[in-house]
């Protein structure tokens, strides 16, 4: 492919707010002349602060934007050969179409027999022929998108902005939006920049994808590497329906997760921690003892072109795409192709389980008591004499509705022969020599696995008990 | 099935009454004062009187000399105050609006003696500039009610107007007069028909200065102090036509340029 110069690049933005709030933090881009690239993720994570510095209606705090390699940072924005297509369209109430639409080239003191024949042309192109009398109130949603992104294709811009322009046409409108900008796009070569927060719409149109969450970039790539191989775990979670599992490597090749052991193709060193992502399509429910888990049908949904079968593996759950239906309470097993596992490097060795809080208000892990002060957990709670636990604001907790998640780090754990002694027991399934420790891995009794350094040498599948104290824990409330 | 008996017009009868009493009652008692004299006989003498009268024509025309010269002070002290206010960032913003509409819960006649107070104190004696002292008066009665319908559409104007505006290359004079200036154009025509109407018939206001300049509201009540209610009604339904047709041009034009409009 040939290589295409740079239009717009951004270094370095970062946009902070009077507030404090930083919208957009240290991003970095470049995009090539004609390209389709789309700025995807939740709101307010960033993605129309960042269209608008491009426009010139916010200027970045920190960092410079550079359009055909000059910089147009505190330019204004009609200086800039960029145009846009609003979100609600921002189309003038006081003007009709044609009026809407020449507004721009007027500014640009475009000759007067040129700028009838310039409206006339964006109209086809945007299949509104002879609609130049009408008033823009008088128009559809989707009539109205059209006018919008006509006022703005008429100034032939080198960018076109599009800010979550189909946001509001019903479905089947933007469907047929979708096709019709991305035919657009073909036809024009003009370099489109557009922001959505729906992943399918992203997939469908772009030629490159940008992740943004909290104002940073997570990753950029085409639809098909963004689809393929997440970088971590909010990028799979955001792009498309995903089973996303916490897990192990166990040896060359092979991971634990969900229960399981699996054959997977991401070569990453033997006891890290990772996580596991498979695309429900993926999964493959075979007789029972024959995958890679075994498990039970939970709940099979009809979605016209499949059925969405979840199955229940021991604490974990896996949700399956099939063509053929299941019955729930059907035992299965569930296998899982080696290439299609993506595993993603944990962030870091945290061990993460979940407590339960017994009857007497104390907190209780594999039937051990913890002796902490629930009080203290629970930002502003307090106890009242008759049993109950207020919040903070003195509504009564439902024990049921709160999770209390504790993690702890590996080198707070103690091993212990008397495996009665520990909080939970289980056996060494792992260990690798990390230089000054051994860094080993303890499946436990409850089917989870414990991440443990120690300075000294134990056995491959020694039965050990873990002892975990208390004031190691970090505990955080989930509801 | 429930039967609903209970219709919506029924809540339109207080109203309906209230119209009646107040508004049908008393133009059919003016309609009838204006077209017959002291005898109680039809005539159009109260008419063809007020048009060949040069007293009460000049009244007429200076009448609307003071309401034009008052409502264009008005607009133009009005709009860039209004325009201030609605596109300042500040976060006082609605506290330094109320200082602006807070004089009109003080009661007029204490303002307007203040007022008088401090044109003597400068002019020394108020009747040697009867038409400024005029204008003034009624400027400082009424500049809120041109402030506030103003303020209320250009803090309305939704943003991305004025970006799109910039966005297809208009700087920010352009933008001002092809998006700001026109949308703001249903406040002007509330304002200008809230002063200007005001500004022609109440005469309280140079009352108190001591004025001496005579409006059409000066007129009426002479009229009606010298128990000529027939003259004093005729001269009230001409004002009242001249009210109609005015309403129906402004109204008109507003009509046109407005989706919500501006209330007061």
């Amino acid at each position: 492919m040939e290589h295409r110069k740079n239009i717009i690049e951004l270094k370095h933005i970062t946009k902070t707010y009077e507030d404090g709030f930083t919208a957009v933090d240290d991003f970095n881009l470049e995009v090539r002349q004609g390209e389709f690239v789309t700025f995807l993720g939740p709101s307010g994570c960033g993605k129309t602060t960042t269209l608008r510095m491009i426009a010139g209606f916010d200027i970045p705090t920190e960092g410079e934007i550079l359009l055909n390699g000059k910089p147009i940072t505190n330019l204004p924005p009609n200086k800039r050969p960029i145009n846009t297509v609003f979100q609600r369209y921002a189309l003038f109430p006081h003007m009709n179409i044609y009026e809407n639409i020449a507004f721009g080239l007027k500014q640009k003191n475009t000759p007067k027999d040129i700028i009838p024949k310039k409206v006339k042309k964006v109209l086809e192109l945007v299949d509104l022929e002879g609609f130049e009398n009408r008033s823009t109130t008088t128009l559809s949603g989707g009539q109205q998108q059209r006018v919008a992104i006509a006022r703005a294709l008429v100034n032939e811009p080198q960018i076109l902005l599009l800010d979550e322009p189909l946001g509001a046409l019903d479905l089947k409108m933007r469907k047929e939006m979708q096709l019709e900008l991305k035919a657009m796009h073909r036809e024009l070569g003009i370099t489109f920049i557009y922001v959505t927060h729906d992943q399918e719409e992203a997939l469908t149109m772009s030629d490159k994808i940008v992740v943004m969450s909290e104002g940073k970039m997570q990753q950029i790539g085409t639809p098909e590497d963004i689809y393929n191989e997440p970088i971590n775990a909010f990028v799979a979670d955001f792009i498309g329906e995903s089973n996303i599992f916490n897990g192990i490597m166990t040896g060359k090749l092979r991971a634990r997760f969900c229960g399981g052991e699996f054959v997977c193709v991401d070569d990453v060193e033997e006891g890290t921690h990772i996580t596991a992502v498979v695309r429900p399509e993926d999964v493959i429910l075979t007789a029972p003892g024959q995958g890679n888990i075994r498990g039970i049908v939970t709940s099979v949904i009809f979605k016209g072109m499949h059925y969405e079968i979840t199955v229940e593996s021991g604490k974990n759950e896996i949700v399956a795409q099939s063509v053929n239906s299941a019955t729930p309470g059907e035992r299965v097993g569930v296998k899982v192709e080696p290439d299609n596992i993506h595993i993603m490097i944990a962030e870091d060795h945290t061990n993460i389980f979940a407590a339960e809080i017994n009857k007497n208000w104390e907190l209780e892990y594999n039937e051990n008591v913890l002796n902490v002060d629930l009080t203290a957990i629970i930002r502003g709670s307090r106890m009242m004499e008759d049993g109950t636990l207020l919040d903070a604001n003195g509504v009564e907790i439902d024990k049921r509705k709160i999770r209390i998640m504790v993690s702890i780090q590996p080198q707070h754990i103690k091993m212990t022969d008397e495996i009665e002694q520990g909080m939970v027991q289980g056996y060494i399934s792992n260990l690798i020599y990390k230089g000054d420790h051994y860094s080993y891995v303890i499946h436990t009794d409850l089917e989870q696995d414990f991440v443990v350094d120690d300075e000294y040498l134990w056995n491959m599948d020694d039965q050990v008990g873990l002892l975990m104290p208390v004031e190691k824990m970090t505990f955080t409330v989930k509801r | 099935m429930y039967k609903h008996t209970f219709s919506r017009k029924y809540l339109g009868i207080p109203y309906a009454l209230f119209l009646l009493l107040f508004v049908v009652a008393p133009l059919i008692v003016l309609l009838y004062y204006a077209f017959t004299n002291g005898q109680g006989q039809f005539t159009l003498s109260n008419l063809t009187g007020f048009f060949t009268n040069p007293n009460t024509l000049g009244t007429l025309f200076y009448s609307f000399g003071i309401a034009i010269v008052t409502t264009a002070v008005c607009l133009l002290l009005a709009y860039p105050t209004a325009y201030i206010l609605a596109t300042s960032k500040l976060k006082a913003r609605s506290v330094i609006v109320m200082l602006f509409v807070m004089p009109m819960w003080i009661n007029f006649s204490l303002r307007i003696t203040a007022l008088k107070e401090i044109l003597t104190w400068i002019e020394g004696n108020l009747a040697y500039y009867p038409f400024l002292n005029a204008v003034i008066g009624m400027t400082y009665d009424f500049l809120p009610f041109m402030i506030l319908p103003i303020y209320t559409t250009i803090s309305k104007l939704d943003g991305a107007l004025l970006e799109a505006a910039r966005d297809l290359g208009a700087g920010e004079m352009q933008a001002f007069l092809k998006v700001t200036l026109p949308l703001s154009l249903p406040g002007i025509v509330s304002g200008i028909s809230m002063v200007f109407l005001p500004a022609m018939t109440n005469y309280v206001v140079l009352d108190m200065l001591y004025n001496s300049t005579y409006i059409m509201g000066s007129l009426i009540g002479s009229y009606f102090a010298a128990y000529n209610w027939h003259g004093g009604s005729m001269i009230a339904l001409i004002l009242l036509g001249i009210i109609c047709l005015f309403t129906l041009f402004t109204g008109g034009m507003e009509e046109e340029h407005t989706r919500g409009g501006a209330l007061l």
